[in-house]
């Protein structure tokens, strides 16, 4: 693995504990490895939010309608 | 085991997530509802196999996941790109990774917010090739781990994490265009005094 997809599972909580500490340890040292973990989970974060969207009340009510009927 | 008469009022929760990853899946409005439709019928059908206490939101997605993968997908004319041009690493972070030092008091969240319109971040995972949007959707957008992710699509943990990593890469790319031809990028670094 090399370092940013390193970068993107430690973002992702898909290290181990060992290397979790090791990775934390150096994005203390390292600003500019922190500022791309930041910009990436920041990133992120706006990607996710912009993603989402409410169902409307009609495509709700008939797929929730289709269980109503007993012989459903 | 689940009991399929408390159905209805279990998945009521995830409904709005579900229908964001549908629509995000299969691109538009009509084609969601059919596939949550199925979706639905099928985990209704299944529940009683359910164990109670287990993660209900995984389950549910990995149906979503699999009758998009293995039913809908099938019914698609439209042939799908596969493959994608090489990326540099970190594009966007690259280009914009100074910016917040330029707005005081502004975090870089809050400048990707506004730099970028919900139709765009939409638009920009549309965008990508089927078997790249699902694992960055699943990933990025739901939170799921590689091996969940890996289980939904029936598909090994290191290609999911190789397509993740390119799909990335890729949407970076995408969302950094949409923001270079709005002029906002040229804007950014040539107004003085900003």
């Amino acid at each position: 693995m090399d370092a940013v997809e390193q970068l993107y599972a430690y973002l992702d909580g898909e290290l181990d504990h060992s290397t979790v500490v090791r990775v934390e340890a150096h994005l203390r040292r390292c600003s500019p490895c922190l500022e791309a973990y930041d910009f990436s989970a920041d990133l992120r974060r706006v990607i996710a939010s912009k993603c989402s969207q409410s169902m409307p009340a009609d495509v709700r009510s008939r797929l929730l309608g289709m269980f109503d009927d007993p012989g459903a | 085991m689940a009991d399929q008469a408390n159905f209805t009022a279990d998945v009521e929760p995830f409904m709005d997530p579900l229908y964001s990853a549908a629509l995000r899946m299969t691109r538009n409005p009509a084609d969601a509802e059919d596939l949550l439709q199925e979706t639905f019928l099928r985990a209704y059908r299944g529940y009683s196999g359910f164990t109670e206490g287990t993660n209900l939101r995984a389950w549910l997605y990995r149906i979503l996941t699999n009758t998009y993968i293995n039913s809908y997908r099938a019914k698609q004319r439209r042939p799908e790109q596969t493959e994608l041009d090489e990326v540099e690493d970190l594009y966007l972070y690259r280009r914009l990774g100074g910016l917040e030092a330029a707005s005081l008091g502004r975090s870089a969240e809050d400048e990707l917010m506004d730099m970028f319109t919900e139709g765009e971040v939409r638009d920009a995972i549309d965008a990508l090739p089927d078997n790249f949007r699902v694992p960055v959707l699943l990933a990025d957008v739901e939170g799921f781990s590689y091996k969940e992710i890996a289980e939904m699509m029936d598909t090994p943990i290191g290609t999911v994490m190789s397509r993740l990593h390119r799909g990335r890469k890729q949407l970076q790319k995408t969302l950094h265009d949409f923001a270079a031809n709005r002029g906002l990028l040229g804007a950014r670094s040539g107004t003085p005094g900003n």
